[in-house]
């Protein structure tokens, strides 16, 4: 039978079969912890006096509560002891069971979803799981790479497996020359806008065609992560050279690599499977995109007005924003903008937003941070210079974390206060109480940062 | 180890109209920073049940008939967003034992049935009904799958996976199972 790349991933990991009565066991390759999901499945094991089956296919590192300051002392500025004693809790339990940890002292430190694939460690054809919504964006190596709770962090801490039904499989196959100024980011928001946030529930999708070929690593790990913001719990692209050539010479790249990569191809799906949905888009239809609302899927193309309300929620969501029906979204002013998440804090998105802001001022009202996705990230940045872009421009250089994409370490708006972000989650209150959120490519964000107000990046002659 | 058996759960129902409602409205991040899972109840929907300077607002769940209720019927698609299994662990330790939409996201739901919490499924026109019609007295039978409403409204049922019913009737949960199958994990890994 012709099979998917999901089938033929999924099928190598088969520990006990899926029947009508119990889901499969599903054997996972590599399990990747941070602070804020893991201590209560700490506490499982220790109450339960089990130990961790697979510490050598796990990693761990910091990233959700740590503080993107240091003090002039060399300490760090925690939001609270809470966040502190989560981090401290994170980095005892790990040493406690001889997990691989990166935490401040590392050269890899970052988020996690930046690390693993900078590790070398995210492989094609693998299962990958973290207790994290955006694990997905290791799909884009063609590996099965999906979040779980904290319940099913401790079932893999314990067992190296999960307990899991196969999910339908979609397709969404984007063919076509994409215009100027549309970025991997775009393309995501369009499709979630397209099939709603709540499309991809019950499917693992695997992105084809030829836009998604012809992307970097960076542009399609952009794509992957927010497949969960379409309610899909995991997000594919097939391997092929890009990925490889991204995979080589890495800390945890196959020694084998060569005959590895010959593997690592036909995982392809097959000429002719079938997907239990299909979805076609033409990528000249996709413009340089920004949300309006209050969930992922109300995007629209910057240059458009803002939709008609279909429902009360909608309502509640235009209110929230404080905007009106009709109205252009661009020209909107911004108090905030922030660059940085496991959506786009790679290279990619930072020589993107550096471009842009190239011997540019920041408009005076605006507050810009600038986060990379890791420690390695944040080094090849400044040894690039980009740093100096950002400072000089008037933003803030900060050490890598997730930051304001969900504030837990306290790096959050003020009530009111309207952020353009680079980031996956305009949800109310996300980047703090009261904050209004519009998602963005860096480009955006960067051409937004200099304007102050919502400003289309193609107006900048620096966008390609 | 065991969790509370869940057989049969009767009890006004608690709306909350909004579809969407993601899991950073259901448990705000800033509750994330704890280390232990207990009394994250007070916390479920923060943002809606106090105001800045910490008060209670006048929203349901704040009510005393609020916190009787077992069900929370909630519009199209909940639980989207982040996997924080914090979300679950509020909405249990407020008290709710069924969670009723016409979509529940994935994360969210595969989290909800590993903490006693029943994700219930059902067709447009029931949900519709409930949602038109807070507090009205339903009856969730897990053993025969099905949503009894008042008179005149009838039964209507609704598919839930088989195992995970079967964990929740006898209260289990899946390490138990898991770790049943150590034989065979060790002979995958050593294939």
């Amino acid at each position: 039978m012709r099979k998917t790349l999901f089938d033929k991933v999924w099928l190598k990991h088969v520990v006990v079969p899926e029947t009508e009565t119990h889901p499969a066991t599903i054997f996972i390759d590599l399990h990747l912890i941070h602070e804020v999901t893991s201590p209560q499945a700490f506490t499982l094991l220790s109450n339960r006096g089990l130990g961790v089956r697979r510490p050598d296919l796990t990693l761990a590192t910091i990233d959700h509560s740590t503080p993107t300051l240091v003090n002039h002392d060399g300490s760090r500025p925690y939001v609270s002891d809470e966040a502190r004693i989560q981090v401290e809790t994170l980095l005892k339990n790990t040493k406690k069971f001889g997990i691989e940890t990166h935490g401040w002292d590392s050269e890899y430190r970052g988020i996690v979803h930046v690390m693993g694939p900078e590790l070398g460690a995210t492989h094609p054809g693998a299962t990958i799981v973290c207790g994290d919504s955006h694990t997905s964006t290791h799909g884009a190596f063609g590996a099965i790479a999906f979040g779980i709770g904290t319940t099913q962090v401790g079932h893999v801490l314990a067992n190296q497996c999960i307990l899991m039904r196969k999910p339908k499989t979609m397709a969404i196959n984007v063919n076509g020359k994409l215009n100027r100024g549309v970025t991997p980011k775009d393309v995501i928001l369009h499709i979630i806008s397209l099939i709603g946030i709540g499309g991809g529930t019950g499917y693992a999708i695997e992105y084809r065609g030829n836009v998604f070929e012809e992307m970097s690593m960076d542009g399609r790990m952009t794509v992957c992560n927010m497949s969960i913001e379409a309610g899909a719990r995991c997000g594919m692209i097939a391997p092929d050279a890009v990925t490889f050539e991204f995979l080589k010479n890495r800390k945890y790249t196959p020694p084998n690599y060569e005959n590895s990569c010959a593997e690592w191809l036909s995982l392809s799906t097959d000429e002719g499977a079938l997907f239990d949905k299909e979805v076609n888009i033409e990528a000249d239809m996709i413009k340089p995109m920004v949300t309006y609302g209050t969930h992922p899927g109300m995007g629209i193309p910057i240059d458009s007005f803002i939709p008609k309300s279909n429902n009360s929620a909608e309502k509640d969501s235009l209110n929230y924003m404080q905007i009106n029906e009709g109205d252009k979204i661009l020209g909107i002013k911004v108090d905030k903008v922030f660059i940085g998440s496991c959506t786009n804090s790679r290279m990619d998105d930072l020589r993107a937003a550096a471009s842009v802001f190239n011997k540019k001022k920041i408009a005076s009202h605006v507050k810009a941070l600038v986060v990379p996705g890791s420690a390695q990230i944040k080094a090849l940045a400044e040894k690039e210079g980009l740093d100096k872009i950002f400072m000089d421009a008037g933003a803030e250089w900060r050490e890598a974390g997730c930051s304001m994409c969900l504030g837990m370490n306290g790096d959050i708006g003020l009530p009111g206060e309207l952020i353009v972000s680079t980031s996956n989650r305009n949800f109310m209150g996300r980047q703090g109480p009261g904050v209004r959120t519009i998602l963005a490519s860096p480009e955006t964000a960067a051409s937004t940062a200099i304007a102050g107000i919502l400003e289309d990046p193609r107006n900048s002659k620096k966008i390609k | 180890m065991t969790i509370e058996p869940l057989k049969l759960v009767s009890s006004r129902t608690l709306v909350l109209t909004s579809s969407n409602i993601d899991t950073d409205q259901i448990m705000p991040a800033k509750f994330l920073s704890m280390t232990t899972q207990n009394g994250l109840g007070v916390h479920v929907f923060s943002n809606l049940r106090y105001t800045d300077d910490g008060t209670l607002t006048n929203h349901e769940l704040n009510s005393v008939s609020g916190k009787s209720c077992k069900i929370l019927v909630a519009g199209d698609n909940f639980g989207c967003g982040s996997s924080r299994e914090h979300a679950p662990w509020g909405l249990t330790d407020y008290g709710f034992r069924v969670i009723i939409s016409s979509s529940i996201a994935d994360i969210f739901k595969a989290n909800a049935l590993k903490n006693g919490l029943l994700p219930v499924t059902i067709n447009i026109d029931v949900h519709e009904w409930l949602l038109r019609n807070p507090g009205v007295y339903v009856t969730v039978n897990l053993e025969t799958c099905l949503v009894e409403l008042p008179s005149g409204m009838g039964s209507h049922s609704f598919e839930i996976d088989s195992f995970s019913r079967y964990c929740l009737l006898e209260g289990l949960d899946e390490m138990g199972y898991l770790l049943a199958q150590s034989d065979q994990i060790s002979e995958f890994e050593d294939r």
